[in-house]
C-alpha cells in the first residue's frame, strides 16, 4: 500500500501553512487582556446571594473548622446567606495576583504589593463601600489609603494589619534575640537553618536592617530603592544565603521545618508559631528593634467576578466585629474593625498587635509594590517589582 | 437464486461501503483521512501553542505598569545570555539531569536484566507489577515522604545516627536522590523491554563461541540494549530538567523550572524565553536519540 | 545463558537493593498513615486507624477522585483514537513526512510539563479567551497520552503481517470491515496496554494539570497539592494515597497480563 508522495507532500503543505496562519493569528491578536477592566464601577445595590463565592485568601484567613474545630467564621456565614464558600490558599502575593488574573475567583485578600498591580492590570473592580455597612466602625487610619484608593475610588475593605516576627527556637539558639543581626549579620551562627521568605518582597527586609545598620546609605522607605541601595540590599542577602537552610513560602513547610529542626531562627508569621505551639514544638517570636516589614490587607472584588453578592456579603461578614476579632486573634494581626476589640478571648489583644497604636504602625513598613517613581525628589530613579523578581533568582543563585 | 439475491442487492450501499470505494485506490486520500485527526490536534494544537509561547518570549513589560506589551525586543533573551545566574542555573539543571539519568541506568540495569533473562515466568510478572505499581503512587505523596526522610529529624539521619553519619539534608544532592527514586520506573521499563526482545540464542551462540558473561555484557548485550537505554533516558532527562516542585520541597536551590515557574506571573516573556533553553536541550537530545534508534524501544 | 554462581548472586543483590531502593519510601508511607500527629517526624509517634475512616469520609477527595477518573477516561479515549489513527498509517503507509510522526507525537512527553503547561495555558487563556475548566484539563492529558497508546499500537501493528488484511480484502471485506474484524482484535491487547498506561499519566499528573485547571477544578494530584498546605488534612493524604496504590496493583497487573499473552514483550512502553 504505497501512497503518492506528491499529493501527500501537498496535504503536509496545507497543514503546515494553515498551522503557521493560525499561529500568526494567534500571536497578531493575541493577548488582550483577559479582562478588559469589567463593569466600569461598583454596583449601586445587593442582589441576591448567588448561592457560591470563590476566594483567594492567605492561610488561616478563611477557617471553616477544618484546620481546627474550634476555629470558625465561614460556617455561621454560609447558613446566614447561602453562600457556599471555597477558598483557594494563595502562598504568596505573585501567586494571588496570578489567580485574580484567571478572572475565575470572586474576591481576594490582597496586600499591599498585590493591590495596586491588581487594580492597574484591571483585574479588581471598585467597591461601593455604602454596600458594606461594617465598613463605617473600621479604623479610620485604614481607610482610604494609598494601596487601597486610587484617586479617590475605593478598591476593597481593610481586614487588618500585622508585622513579620522574628522566630527561633530556644533549644537551639542562644541568647534571646531582639535584632535582625540573628538572620543578617549574625547568621553564621545558626549557619545551616537560619531561614527567610522565598519572595522578591523579602529585599525590603534587607533594605529594613540596612536603614538602622548602614545609614549612610540613606535608605528612609524599604520599598523605593534607588541603584545604589538596591545592591546593597542584594549584597546582604547573598551574604545571608550562605546561611540559609531553606527559604519558606509555604507556611506547611515552615511549621514541618520548625518541628523537624531543620530551621531554627528566621522571619515568621504569628499564625505559623501559634500552630507550632498547639503541636508541641517550642518557639519564641519578637518584634526586633530595627522594626519589620508586614502587611494590611484589603479584600478586593474581582471585576470578572461572578458572584459579586455574595462577595460583597463575605466582605461584609469578615470586617464584621465578632468575625474580625476572630481571625484576628487566630492569625495574629490588628483587626480592622474598632469594635473588634472589645470581643476578642483575649482581652489585651488589640494592645499587644497595636491596633490603635499609629505610632507604631509607622515602624511597620507595610508590603507595597515597588515602583519606578521613588515618591521624593529622586525622581522615577528607583527599582520596579520585575527588577526585585530578577535581583531575587541572584540571590538564591 | 444467490446471484439475483446479491444482483438486487448491490444498487444499497451503506455510507460506510461508499466512502470505502472513494478511498479505494486512493492511499494519499486514506493517509489524510488517518492523519487528519492527530496530526491537526499535535501541529495546530501543541505546536500552535508552542509557537506563542515563543512568540511571548519576544514581548517585553510595561514600564510602569508590568504588563505584558507585545513589543518586540530580543532584551529577555539577552537577560538570559548574559547574566551568569541564569547560565549557572541552566548547567546546574542539565548536571542533576545528567547524573539522576546515569544513576538510574545503573539501578535499573541489574533489575531489569533479572527480570528479562533470570528470573521465571511467575517472578517475572510479580516484578514487573512491582515495578509499576510505584508509578501509580502520587507524585507529590513521593515527594513528600522524600522531604520528611531526608529532613532534621527524618527517618535517614535516624538510620545514619548510629553510624555517626550525617544524611545529605535538603540541597542538590537531595534533588538528585529524589529525582533518581521517581523516575527510576521509566527507566526500568524499556531496559526490560529492550532486554526481553534480546533472543536467547544470540547469548547462547557467544557463550558457545567462548566468551566469559562479562564479555558477552559488553560486546553483545550492551550494545544491543543501548537504544532501550537512551529511550529510558529521555525521560528521565526530560523529567528532570521541567521539575520544579520536587526542588522546592526537598531544596532551596533555583532550576529552570523554579525559575520559569516563578516569573510566569510578574514577568511571562522572561520565563518563555527561559522556558525555550530546556526545548533547545530536548529537541537536540531527541534528535540524537532517534539517530541512536531510540524510537523503537520508548 | 549460563551464569556463574557468583553473577547471578550479584545480579540477585543488585536487583533487590534496586528494590528496596523503591520501595522503602513507600513503606515510610504506609506508616505515615497510621501516623496520628499531623506533622510528620520520624519515628512516628503511635498507631493510628482514624485517618482512614476520616479519608473514606472526606467529600473532598471523594470528588477529586472522581474527577480524576472522568478526566482520565475521556483523555484516555481521545489520546486511543488519535494515537491508532496515527500508528496505523504510519506503519501501513509510506509517505513524506513519516519520520516526523514519531517525533511529533513524542513531543509532548519529551519536552518539559512546565513548558507544555505554560504554552497550553497562555494559548487558552491569552489567545483563544477560553475559560479553564475539565475541558482545557483533559485537552493537555490527551495530548501527551497519545505517544504511549501510538507506541503500544504500533509496535503491535508491526509484529502483525498484512497478509491477514490482505486476504480479507481478497474475500471481499471492505476496508471497515477488515479493520474491525482482523485488524482490532489482533490490537486488543495492546490497545488496552495503552490505555491503562495512558490512565495511569493522567491520572498522576500534576504539572501540567496545574496550568490547566480551572479554579474549582480538583483532579487528585491536586486535591492533594492543596491539602498539603492544611496541616489537618496532611495525615488523610497519606491515606489516600496508600488506597491508590492498593487500588492500582490490579490494573497494572492486567496491563501486563495483556501485552504478554498477545506476544508483545510485557508492557513495551513507558508511562510518563
Amino acid at each position: 500500500m504505497r501512497a503518492d508522495p506528491r499529493s501527500a507532500r501537498w496535504a503536509w503543505l496545507i497543514v503546515a501553512g494553515l498551522s503557521a496562519f493560525l499561529a500568526a493569528f494567534a500571536v497578531g491578536c493575541g493577548s488582550d487582556d483577559s479582562g478588559d477592566g469589567g463593569d466600569s464601577g461598583a454596583p449601586t445595590e445587593l442582589g441576591a446571594a448567588e448561592g457560591e463565592v470563590n476566594l483567594v485568601a492567605w492561610a488561616g484567613y478563611v477557617e471553616d473548622g477544618s484546620t481546627d474545630p474550634k476555629v470558625d467564621w465561614v460556617t455561621d456565614f454560609e447558613k446566614e446567606t447561602g453562600c457556599q464558600v471555597n477558598v483557594k490558599i494563595g502562598n504568596t502575593s505573585d501567586e494571588m495576583v496570578q489567580l485574580m488574573r484567571t478572572g475565575q475567583y470572586d474576591a481576594v485578600s490582597a496586600s499591599g504589593d498585590a493591590t495596586l498591580r491588581l487594580i492597574d492590570g484591571g483585574d479588581v473592580a471598585p467597591v461601593n463601600t455604602d454596600l458594606i455597612p461594617n465598613y463605617a466602625d473600621v479604623f479610620d487610619s485604614l481607610k482610604d489609603q494609598p494601596f487601597n484608593t486610587v484617586d479617590g475610588t475605593n478598591y476593597g475593605v481593610p481586614h487588618g494589619r500585622g508585622a513579620n516576627l522574628l522566630m527561633w527556637n530556644p533549644d537551639e539558639v542562644s541568647g534571646k534575640p531582639d535584632s535582625w543581626d540573628v538572620v543578617f549579620d549574625k547568621s553564621s551562627e545558626n549557619s545551616g537553618s537560619v531561614t527567610a521568605y522565598d519572595n522578591p518582597i523579602y529585599i525590603a527586609d534587607a533594605a529594613l536592617y540596612l536603614m538602622t545598620h548602614e545609614p549612610d546609605l540613606g535608605i528612609t522607605n524599604p520599598y523605593e530603592l534607588d541603584q545604589e541601595q538596591f545592591d546593597a540590599a542584594i549584597a546582604l542577602l547573598k551574604e545571608q544565603r550562605q546561611n540559609i537552610g531553606e527559604y519558606w513560602s509555604d507556611y506547611t513547610k515552615q511549621i514541618s521545618a520548625f518541628a523537624n529542626g531543620d530551621s531554627t531562627v528566621g522571619t515568621t508569621w504569628q499564625v505559623i508559631a501559634n500552630l507550632l505551639e498547639a503541636d508541641g514544638v517550642k518557639v519564641e517570636t519578637t518584634l526586633p528593634v530595627e522594626g519589620s516589614t508586614g502587611w494590611s490587607d484589603t479584600w478586593m472584588i474581582s471585576s470578572e467576578a461572578k458572584n459579586p453578592n455574595c462577595a460583597y456579603m463575605w466582605m461584609n461578614h469578615i470586617i464584621s466585629p465578632e468575625a474580625n476579632a476572630q481571625v484576628a486573634e487566630w492569625f495574629g494581626e490588628a483587626p480592622a474593625n474598632e469594635k473588634s476589640c472589645e470581643l476578642t478571648a483575649d482581652a489585651n489583644h488589640c494592645d499587644i498587635y497595636h491596633a490603635a497604636d499609629e505610632d507604631y504602625f509607622d515602624q511597620v513598613f507595610y508590603w507595597t509594590t515597588p515602583v519606578a517613581d521613588c515618591g521624593d525628589d529622586r525622581g522615577d530613579v528607583c527599582k520596579t517589582y520585575d527588577e526585585w523578581v530578577q535581583g531575587w533568582t541572584e540571590v538564591k543563585g | 437464486m444467490e446471484a439475483a439475491d446479491v444482483a438486487s442487492s448491490a444498487p444499497r450501499r451503506s455510507a460506510g461501503r461508499r466512502l470505502a470505494d472513494l478511498l479505494h485506490g486512493r492511499p494519499r486520500l486514506q493517509v489524510s483521512a488517518l492523519l487528519a485527526g492527530p496530526v491537526g490536534w499535535l501541529v495546530i494544537g501543541y505546536l500552535g501553542s508552542l509557537a506563542v509561547l515563543l512568540a511571548a518570549s519576544f514581548w517585553t513589560l510595561g514600564e510602569l505598569s508590568g504588563e505584558v506589551e507585545q513589543t518586540f525586543t530580543l532584551d529577555n533573551y539577552e537577560q538570559i545570555i548574559t547574566e551568569p545566574v541564569y547560565r549557572s542555573i541552566a548547567g546546574r539543571t542539565v548536571l542533576i539531569a545528567a547524573l539522576v539519568t546515569l544513576t538510574d541506568v545503573l539501578l535499573a540495569l541489574p533489575l531489569a536484566f533479572y527480570m528479562a533473562k533470570v528470573a521465571g515466568p511467575r517472578a517475572k510478572g510479580m516484578l514487573v507489577v512491582a515495578v509499576l505499581v510505584p508509578l501509580w503512587s502520587a507524585y507529590l505523596v513521593k515527594v513528600y515522604a522524600w522531604r520528611t526522610i531526608l529532613s532534621q529529624e527524618g527517618a535517614l539521619n535516624w538510620a545514619l545516627a548510629p553510624f555517626g553519619l550525617d544524611g545529605p539534608g535538603y540541597g542538590n544532592v537531595a534533588v538528585w536522590i529524589v529525582m533518581s527514586y521517581i523516575w527510576l520506573p521509566y527507566m526500568v521499563i524499556p531496559i526490560y523491554a529492550g532486554l526481553e526482545r534480546l533472543p536467547d540464542s544470540l547469548l547462547s551462540a557467544s557463550e558457545d563461541l567462548g566468551a566469559h558473561p562479562g564479555l558477552t555484557f559488553r560486546r553483545v548485550i550492551l550494545p544491543l540494549v543501548f537504544p532501550a537505554i537512551v529511550a529510558g533516558s529521555i525521560f528521565t532527562f526530560s523529567l528532570t530538567l521541567g521539575d520544579f516542585i520536587a526542588p522546592q520541597l526537598v531544596s532551596s536551590t533555583q532550576f529552570i523550572g523554579t525559575v520559569v515557574y516563578a516569573n510566569i506571573t510578574n514577568n511571562l516573556p522572561l520565563a518563555a524565553a527561559f522556558a525555550t533553553v530546556p526545548i533547545m536541550i530536548m529537541v537536540v537530545y531527541l534528535l540524537l536519540a532517534r539517530r541512536l534508534g531510540a524510537f523503537e524501544h520508548v | 545463558m549460563r551464569l556463574s554462581r557468583r553473577s547471578k548472586l550479584l545480579l540477585r543483590v543488585g536487583s533487590s537493593l534496586t528494590l528496596a531502593f523503591i520501595y522503602v519510601p513507600l513503606a515510610i508511607i504506609v506508616v505515615y498513615a497510621f501516623n496520628p500527629s499531623r506533622t510528620l517526624t520520624w519515628p512516628p509517634s503511635g498507631l493510628t486507624l482514624d485517618w482512614f475512616g476520616k479519608a473514606l469520609d472526606n467529600p473532598g477527595a471523594r470528588d477529586a477522585f472522581l474527577t480524576s477518573a472522568q478526566v482520565g477516561l475521556v483523555a484516555t479515549a481521545v489520546a486511543l483514537l488519535l494515537g491508532t489513527l496515527a500508528a496505523l498509517a504510519v506503519s501501513r503507509y509510506r509517505f513524506f513526512g513519516r519520520e516526523t510522526i514519531s517525533f511529533l507525537v513524542i513531543l509532548p512527553i519529551a519536552l518539559p510539563g512546565i513548558v507544555t503547561g505554560v504554552a497550553l495555558n497562555t494559548t487558552f487563556t491569552q489567545v483563544l479567551g477560553v475559560d479553564l475548566s475539565l475541558f482545557t484539563i483533559v485537552v493537555g492529558h490527551a495530548t501527551f497520552c497519545i505517544v504511549v497508546v501510538y507506541n503500544n499500537v504500533i509496535a503491535r501493528l508491526r509484529r502483525l503481517s498484512t497478509s491477514f488484511e490482505e486476504a480479507a480484502a481478497d474475500l471481499g471485506a471492505g476496508p471497515w470491515q477488515t479493520f474491525r474484524m482482523v485488524t482490532l482484535p489482533n490490537m486488543r491487547g495492546a490497545l488496552v496496554a495503552g490505555a491503562l498506561l495512558a490512565f495511569g499519566l493522567s491520572f498522576d499528573e500534576i504539572i501540567v494539570t496545574t496550568f490547566t485547571a480551572g479554579a474549582g477544578d480538583q483532579t487528585l494530584p491536586i486535591w492533594i497539592f492543596t491539602n498539603f498546605s492544611r496541616p489537618n488534612q496532611l495525615p488523610i493524604v497519606n491515606v489516600v494515597a496508600v488506597l491508590v496504590i492498593l487500588i492500582s496493583v490490579i490494573p497494572v497487573y492486567l496491563a501486563y497480563q495483556l501485552t504478554r499473552d498477545e506476544g508483545t514483550t510485557g508492557p513495551a512502553t513507558t508511562a510518563a
